[in-house]
């Protein structure tokens, strides 16, 4: 039995005038249908270039140089363009962070539905309307059927974001990949947002891969975990496991860093120095500097996903040699 | 939606005004209008009757009033030059620079916009840069240069187009026009493309800006995200998306290809306004010259109307008063 979507040692580098510069490196997951996995880390991590690569749209000059990825067995990283288009939108969603500019302000929220709808199933123009305004219910659009001929100025940031999802959901993908969906929004919609994504995830049996760099959104939603650190993955696994007994110095410390709510901190604790830039990333593993448990090891070699506990970590820590 | 034509229409009147007043200083200040139109050899009645003729002997702020009241019923006194109403001399020859103007900016439109999209789509293909190249040469030529050449290359070596005049015209209800003969047609390809070519090449050039700009934009993103094909990503959204600023550009553009045709007239010979207007210049025959202006800024005023209602059918955004919103 497949994974949904599972992705293979993947690589991707951006050629530049000064060297090429490897923003993802070895990375590896899977995601089984209808599952949630998080994906957390800093800026820069590589999670949305993750999601970039998954759904096929890398921004030039940047290029997927090794590693597969898979949906349902298949192999989705070297189709030509055009196939690759059709798997977009029906069988991979995608889920943008700021719904105030996902939308073209041109065209009302209705066109915009109706022509996802009808590029990927076959349905006239009449039926797309009247599953548009379904889809437009579904996601909590008020006098949906009164609403559809509005353009998205006319909404607000919330409600645009509904609208974005009624438009990743609408041709039923089996896969959405939600980059920082909440992140644009007010902290007082974005519980709404998530649960609504929750649930319609829940209901259509669809599996997500939810970027962000909100613990709270993790805990929340997700099964599973992966925390990104330099463009690798550095730990992954069930949720719960992740945020309570994280087994990578690198996700304690961000685990750590979230300021408990039960009591009054005077200093937010914080992992000392930041992350690489991709054109210096050190030898070994990429969080050695940082790291309050560095052995030699670390400064040398470059640690696997080792199993640990419950989840894996990339970590020497976890070596049995 | 009226009320809006309207007030932009009261806008209009302040510039008009200030043109006309211009126009009439013009006729006032520049040269003696009587010493022009009386000749060497007049007697002293004679000027004084042509003085009261022309109203000239009363106060400026009545022959500004006299002015702006003929002005309005199209009245633009008679040319010094020709001997004849200005109105009817314009009306003979707005024909010739309309046809000549409108062929011109469809040309600049029809193959700027594609060149526009095709170059801001393909940045690093071979045609692009040539198109890119090849719009340079029209930005930094001057058009009389442009049209000489093309006169020697496709008039005095190549013999397949004439160099000069509209050829042969039919007339329809006072309005002549080339449309309707091979001839007229064969005229109307030089004097179009060297009018058009400036346009052509900014048009290209702003599209491909614009579209460079649009294509990186979330929504562009997103619409590819949603698996929409190539052509309703590049000519459904993201050519729409550039529609503002091209349409006022080349709406100052369309007003700049009539206003300024002149050159073009002249090199090709095209009996229209410009080359009525440079000959006026020639004879200072005011009246004409003063006619020109005020028209011309009455083609300024109703080309920025039209842009503006065309901002309207393009962005909804800027549309008040139907919002649904919360």
């Amino acid at each position: 039995m497949n994974s949904l979507l599972e992705v293979r040692n993947l690589r991707v580098e951006f050629p530049t005038r000064r060297g090429t510069l490897v923003a993802l490196d070895d990375v590896s997951f899977a995601i089984e249908p209808g599952e949630v996995l998080g994906v957390v880390g800093e800026s820069g991590a590589g999670k949305s270039m993750t999601g970039a690569a998954i759904i096929g749209l890398l921004e030039p000059p940047g290029r997927i140089a090794g590693g597969q990825i898979l949906l349902e067995g298949r192999r989705i990283d070297n189709l030509p363009y055009e196939e690759m288009r059709r798997i977009r939108g029906r069988h991979i969603g995608a889920i943008f962070q700021d719904p105030l500019t996902t939308l073209n302000p041109l065209y009302t929220i209705g066109r915009q539905l109706v022509e996802t709808i009808t590029t990927h199933l076959p349905l006239n123009p009449a039926q797309a309307r009247e599953r548009a305004i379904e889809w437009l219910e579904l996601v909590g659009i008020p006098a949906a059927r009164d609403r559809i001929d509005a353009y998205p100025h006319q909404f607000s940031g919330g409600m645009r974001q509904r609208v974005v999802i009624a438009l990743a959901l609408c041709a039923e993908p089996k896969l959405i990949v939600a980059d920082e969906p909440t992140t644009a929004l007010d902290v007082s919609i974005q519980a709404q947002v998530i649960a609504l994504l929750k649930r319609l995830a829940r209901e259509k049996g669809t599996a997500m891969m939810l970027v962000t760099h909100d613990m709270g959104v993790i805990a929340e939603t997700a099964d599973r975990v992966a925390v990104m650190y330099a463009g690798r993955v550095a730990e992954i696994g069930p949720v719960r496991e992740v945020v309570k007994h994280a087994k990578h110095p690198y996700s304690s410390g961000l685990m750590a860093s979230i300021p408990p709510l039960d009591r009054r901190v005077d200093k937010l604790a914080a992992i000392d120095g930041s992350m690489p830039r991709l054109s210096a990333i050190p030898q070994g593993c990429a969080y050695n500097p940082r790291c309050p448990q560095v052995m030699e090891r670390c400064r040398q070699q470059r640690p696997d996903l080792l199993p640990a506990g419950e989840t894996r970590a990339a970590c020497w820590l976890y070596a049995h040699d | 939606m009226f009320a809006f034509i309207i007030s932009r229409l009261l806008q209009a009147l302040p510039v008009m005004l200030v043109v006309s007043f211009i126009s009439f200083a013009m006729f006032a200040y520049v040269g003696d209008p009587v010493a022009i139109m009386l000749g060497q050899d007049f007697t002293e009645e004679q000027r004084q009757a042509l003085i009261r003729q022309l109203g000239l002997d009363q106060p400026f702020f009545v022959q500004f009033g006299t002015f702006l009241g003929n002005a309005v019923q199209g009245n633009f006194g008679i040319s010094y030059r020709l001997s004849r109403p200005v109105a009817e001399l314009i009306v003979e020859r707005a024909p010739a620079t309309l046809e000549l103007a409108f062929t011109a900016a469809f040309l600049a439109l029809a193959v700027g916009v594609p060149m526009g999209v095709y170059t801001g789509l393909y940045r690093n293909s071979w045609l692009s840069k040539f198109f890119l190249t090849f719009s340079l040469i029209g930005v930094s030529l001057p058009t009389f240069l442009i049209g000489i050449l093309l006169i020697l290359v496709f008039a005095v070596w190549l013999g397949w187009l004439p160099s000069f005049g509209r050829g042969e015209v039919v007339n329809i209800a006072g309005w002549t026009s080339g449309f309707f003969t091979w001839g007229g047609l064969k005229a109307l390809v030089l004097p179009a493309v060297t009018l058009g070519l400036f346009q052509l090449t900014l048009i290209m050039r702003l599209v491909r800006a614009e579209m460079l700009e649009v294509l990186r934009t979330d929504y562009i993103k997103f619409a590819r995200a949603r698996g929409l094909p190539n052509r309703a990503v590049h000519f459904g959204h993201a050519l729409k998306n550039t529609l503002v600023p091209v349409i006022t550009i080349a709406g100052l553009q369309l007003g700049a290809i009539i206003a300024f045709a002149i050159v073009t007239e002249t090199v090709f010979q095209w009996p229209g306004m410009g080359l009525l207007f440079i000959q006026s210049v020639g004879a200072a025959d005011i009246p004409v010259m003063a006619a020109y202006l005020m028209l011309i800024a009455l083609v300024f005023v109703v080309i920025n109307l039209v842009v503006d209602l065309l901002y309207y059918a393009v962005d909804p955004r800027l549309r008040i008063g139907k919002s649904g919103g919360h």
